[in-house]
């Protein structure tokens, strides 16, 4: 009997083959720390009385929800961590370089076959480059300091096959809105997913990214992707045979398998005020709104900000519309100062501001009051998550959100 | 017995803990912020010993503990859904927090019910016994040590 | 007897051929700008009023920059209410283009005109030779409703610039000097007037950081003669004067400085006062966790060219948070075909949307308990960037830069 990617990362991990609902102890080989709970995972640490930081090296700390900082306390998480990582020889602190989930693997931490954990649900997103990544509380994550190790449960896989091309307004975003739809937001709860097909092979690493990152809003414990050359340019890391292993065995059994052409999908949104109600932008068309949200781990990354100047090049945000646009990390900033992308985003009247998580994480970067509607391109429309309970948001693709911004009501791109 | 509060399917961790209180220092601080966006005067109603019966996907989003942690500190002895999302599901458990999934209650308490729970064996509420499963062994550990803290507290021998 | 440049505005504005220090006029105001520090509380008070009504529309400039992007639903419902009646009034609206003086100065200030604006720095207009003042909000409605108001005419203080700047010496460290020597109070209720053959050697962008500081002098408004430089700028922007305006020479000064500013020197003001200036070596070596280069006192292109040439090829110190803001959105895009924010991102600064940022402290880049933040914003006052205890020094662009790079205070020459 075959073994799923998943069962193949864990099992190379623990050294003997794994079956679906083993609970296993793993060794970590990245622990990814952010700012917000920063000062909760020190003082877990040290109320279980460790004395040093297992592997330092494996341990990265992001400050990234409080940049730039809005309320007088935040500040507080950056000088604990700062002192933390000094006190145990962390050598890995990244204080204003962009969002945790994007410089985990574009800074060259996370590889193909590896296991990450993060004390955010997101960490879901390393799963583009052929890793077991998941989120996990600050608890835990104290442990993990302290033993280097961490229990899981194998999970079962749930395949999803995607062949064909997609149409020319339809971006990974979409994809996997469309998906979670199908599958609910709690419908992979427990499971991994994996992505496979000729569509996804296609791709680039960015838009599996897209993917991998909101499969925790269909309940998943990881979105994975197996790695291929295009993983391995983006990991600077060479195509061996131990990566062409990193693949589910034709005979891997799997929980469920859904199939897709990729000429079916439409551009959508998750409407509010959860991620699985989805509908076709087409149903929403004339929906007045007030802002639009362009970045996130989710989608804010240089082909995300090149695809929404494609859109906005020589036009202009409607009148009393804000379009705020956050790049993802420091490098897509400069790359996209650099190919004129923020240009153009600029002279279209986009609010362009420093890298972070910003408006996503509902700390700042343009927080909503009652009745307002906004259009963004990150992961989540719960209820509250930018502003009052009255807010309404509708989660799109930079596409459609660049359209938008432009007609200042919900347009396809 | 433990009074019941009802919520819905889907209560997210935002729902549970708004970003905006995150970052207090201790949970005490937050406890009155306890499912603002959907229900302000929940949290100064709630008492100690209460319970929460809940639809499917208790707890889905983010991996904020400080969602499990502020539950806890309100006092809520347990927490009955449908289902439960994972990382909620983990750090619950690693707090001392229990949680039951059971497919039928939700659809047949109300608000206000009284129910008795017997860890392990079953639920009774309005007269009716409602089965409930044990957890896995490696949990049941963690709970059974007061968390995870205390488990690993022991484990480098401080208790 | 002559007349001062603040008189000629007060009497044009007035419709008089004259008027003296110490007469209260009733002026006819030629534009009123408002941001979203106060914006909402004013229209509260008009929504009450019994017949409310705007003069002059057209007057009128509103412009969002305090908060933006917004940090609370506050200050959404602020924002949200400030949009709707600007729309609904058809009152000039910008959002999100940059700090409301800088706006101002690229889009609408001319010579000679007499503005009220909803924020003490309004004083940066008299770069431009206009009558710039802060009101609170009820002067503000007043205006905004009857599109006039009173104004006591102030006395004027004159300060003849002499000579040209050292190298590494700017504008802010002029205006420092001049405050730190005349006290925060020095110039109450007055007008504080700059001329002399040493203006023409300061740019627009230095004329505007002088303006905008003198309000910490107590100033009521700050003016400049407007001369060729001035003029360039209009022209390049599109605008001509109301009316060239300069004093008699016979006009009554209250007081009369003559400044060399070969012989000013970088300074640094320190915690919790403008006035309280030393030479930034006074300082040399005071830790800083947070630097901030913008601002309406120097977020402009000229700043960041320093900033840029102080950084290029080195690196911010490694707990240091330094913050780039530009003023406007022309800036922005200045700054970017120039290279320049690339040169900064390169270093490990963070560039942000061009806002307030944390000069005023409550939106982007708060500073926490016990921090200190070096800025070339326009206050230091207790608290203003952030935690009550916190500590903020005021210095120059180049000055700021050198500290973010270094991790502690230090003059550019140092590096």
């Amino acid at each position: 009997m075959g073994h799923t990617l998943i069962e193949k990362i864990i099992g190379n991990k623990v050294g003997h083959e794994v079956k679906p609902g083993d609970i296993v102890t793993v060794d970590v080989d990245w622990c990814m720390i952010d700012d917000i709970m920063v000062p909760f995972a020190v003082q877990k640490f040290q109320e279980m009385g460790f004395k040093k930081v297992a592997k330092p090296d494996s341990v990265v700390l992001i400050y990234d929800h409080f940049l730039p900082a809005t309320q007088v306390d935040d500040t507080r998480h950056f000088r604990v961590g700062d002192e933390f990582a000094e006190k145990y020889g962390i050598k890995n602190v990244h204080r204003t370089d962009g969002i945790c989930h994007q410089l985990m693997t574009e800074a060259g931490y996370v590889k193909p076959g590896d296991i990450a954990f993060g004390t955010d649900s997101h960490t879901t997103t390393y799963g583009c480059v052929g890793a077991f990544s998941t989120g996990i509380g600050y608890t835990e994550m104290a442990g993990i300091l302290g033993t280097g190790q961490l229990w899981i449960k194998v999970p079962e896989t749930i395949k999803v096959e995607i062949d064909g091309t997609l149409p020319g307004n339809v971006t990974s975003k979409d994809i996997i809105l469309t998906i979670i739809g199908d599958l609910t937001a709690s419908g992979a709860t427990y499971q991994a997913i994996e992505f496979t097909g000729s569509t996804v092979d296609a791709m680039s690493v960015a838009s599996r990214m897209t993917m991998s990152n909101m499969s925790v809003e269909a309940g998943a414990k990881c979105g994975v992707f197996a790695p291929d050359e295009k993983t391995c340019d983006y990991c600077k890391i060479p195509y061996d045979d131990k990566i062409k292993n990193l693949r589910s065995d034709n005979d891997a059994s799997y929980s469920r398998i859904l199939r897709y052409r990729a000429e079916d999908f439409k551009p959508v949104c998750a409407c509010p005020s959860l991620v699985d109600n989805i509908k076709p932008v087409s149903e929403l068309k004339g929906t007045k709104v007030d802002q639009v949200f362009l970045g996130s781990c989710t989608n804010g990354r240089l082909e995300d900000l090149r695809a929404a100047a494609t859109i906005l090049k020589g036009k202009h945000v409607a009148e009393f519309v804000k379009l705020i646009v956050t790049p993802a990390s420091r490098k897509v900033y400069r790359e996209a100062l650099a190919d004129g992308t923020l240009e153009i985003l600029s002279k279209a009247g986009a609010i362009i501001t420093t890298p972070g998580c910003g408006l996503c994480c509902g700390r700042g970067g343009g927080i909503l009051t009652d009745d307002e509607v906004v259009v963004a391109t990150n992961n989540r429309n719960f209820l509250g998550r930018m502003g009052t309970s009255k807010v309404k948001i509708y989660l799109a693709s930079p596409v459609t959100a660049a359209a938008t911004a432009i007609a200042g009501e919900i347009k396809e791109g | 017995m433990s009074k019941i509060w009802k919520l819905d399917n889907d209560i997210d961790t935002d729902i549970i803990l708004p970003t905006e209180y995150l970052a207090f220092e201790t949970v005490q601080e937050m406890k009155p912020y306890a499912f603002s966006p959907l229900r302000p005067d929940l949290a100064g109603q709630i008492k100690p010993g209460d319970m929460i019966v809940a639809g499917n996907n208790f707890g889905c989003g983010s991996s904020r503990e400080q969602a499990p942690e502020v539950v806890k500190a309100l006092g809520i002895s347990c927490i009955v859904a449908k289902s439960f999302a994972r990382i909620f599901f983990r750090n619950a458990i690693n707090n001392g927090l229990l949680l039951i999934e059971q497919p039928d209650l939700y659809d047949e308490v109300n608000e206000g019910d009284e129910a008795e729970v017997i860890p392990g064996k079953e639920i009774i509420v309005n007269g009716k016994h409602y089965p409930i499963a044990n957890l896995p062994d490696n949990l049941t550990e963690i709970l059974e040590a007061g968390g995870l803290v205390k488990a690993m507290r022991k484990r480098n021998g401080l208790d | 007897m002559g007349m001062t440049m603040a008189e000629k505005i007060i009497a044009c504005a007035a419709g008089k051929e004259s008027c003296r220090a110490g007469d209260i006029e009733t002026v006819t105001l030629d534009r009123l700008m408002s941001n979203d520090g106060t914006t909402h509380l004013t229209i509260d008070m008009y929504n009450n009023l019994k017949n409310p009504h705007i003069k002059d529309v057209n007057k009128l400039v509103w412009i969002i920059d305090h908060n933006i992007p917004s940090d609370s639903p506050k200050t959404a419902a602020s924002h949200k209410k400030m949009r709707d009646f600007a729309r609904e009034h058809g009152i000039t609206f910008y959002e999100g283009e940059g700090v409301c003086h800088q706006v101002m100065m690229e889009n609408h200030v001319r010579p000679g005109e007499l503005i009220f604006g909803a924020d003490s720095h309004t004083c940066a207009y008299g770069a431009l030779g206009a009558f710039g003042t802060g009101v609170g909000c009820t002067d503000y409605l007043y205006a905004m409703v009857t599109g006039t108001s009173w104004l006591l005419v102030p006395e004027t203080i004159r300060f003849n610039l002499i000579g040209n700047l050292k190298p590494g010496v700017y504008a802010r460290d002029v205006i420092l000097t001049i405050i730190g020597k005349i006290s925060a109070n020095g110039a109450n209720y007055k007008a504080m007037e700059f001329a002399g053959d040493g203006l023409k050697n300061l740019s627009v962008a230095d004329r505007i950081a002088i303006c905008n500081l003198c309000v910490e002098a107590g100033a009521k408004t700050a003016l400049m003669e407007v001369d060729d430089v001035a003029m360039a700028y209009l022209k390049e922007h599109g605008r001509e004067p109301k009316a060239l305006f300069k004093s008699d020479d016979d006009a009554v000064f209250s007081q009369v400085f003559d400044i060399d500013l070969g012989e000013i020197e970088p300074i640094v003001a320190k915690p919790h006062f403008v006035d309280n200036v030393v030479p930034v070596k006074e300082c040399e070596g005071t830790k800083i966790d947070e630097a901030f280069l913008g601002s309406c006192n120097n977020g402009r292109i000229e700043d960041l060219r320093v900033g840029a040439a102080v950084i290029k090829g080195k690196h911010v110190a490694e707990k240091v948070r330094f913050l780039v803001v530009p003023a406007s959105r022309e800036v922005y895009q200045q700054a970017l075909k120039e290279g320049l924010l690339d040169i900064f991102m390169d270093a490990g600064a963070m560039v942000m949307n061009p806002n307030c940022s944390v000069c005023w402290g409550a939106c982007q880049g708060v500073i926490g308990e016990g921090e200190t933040l070096i800025s070339t914003g326009t206050r230091n006052f207790k608290g203003r960037a952030g935690h009550k205890d916190s500590f903020v020094y005021l210095a120059s662009a180049a000055t700021v830069t050198a500290s973010a790079i270094k991790g502690y205070i230090t003059s550019a020459e140092v590096l």
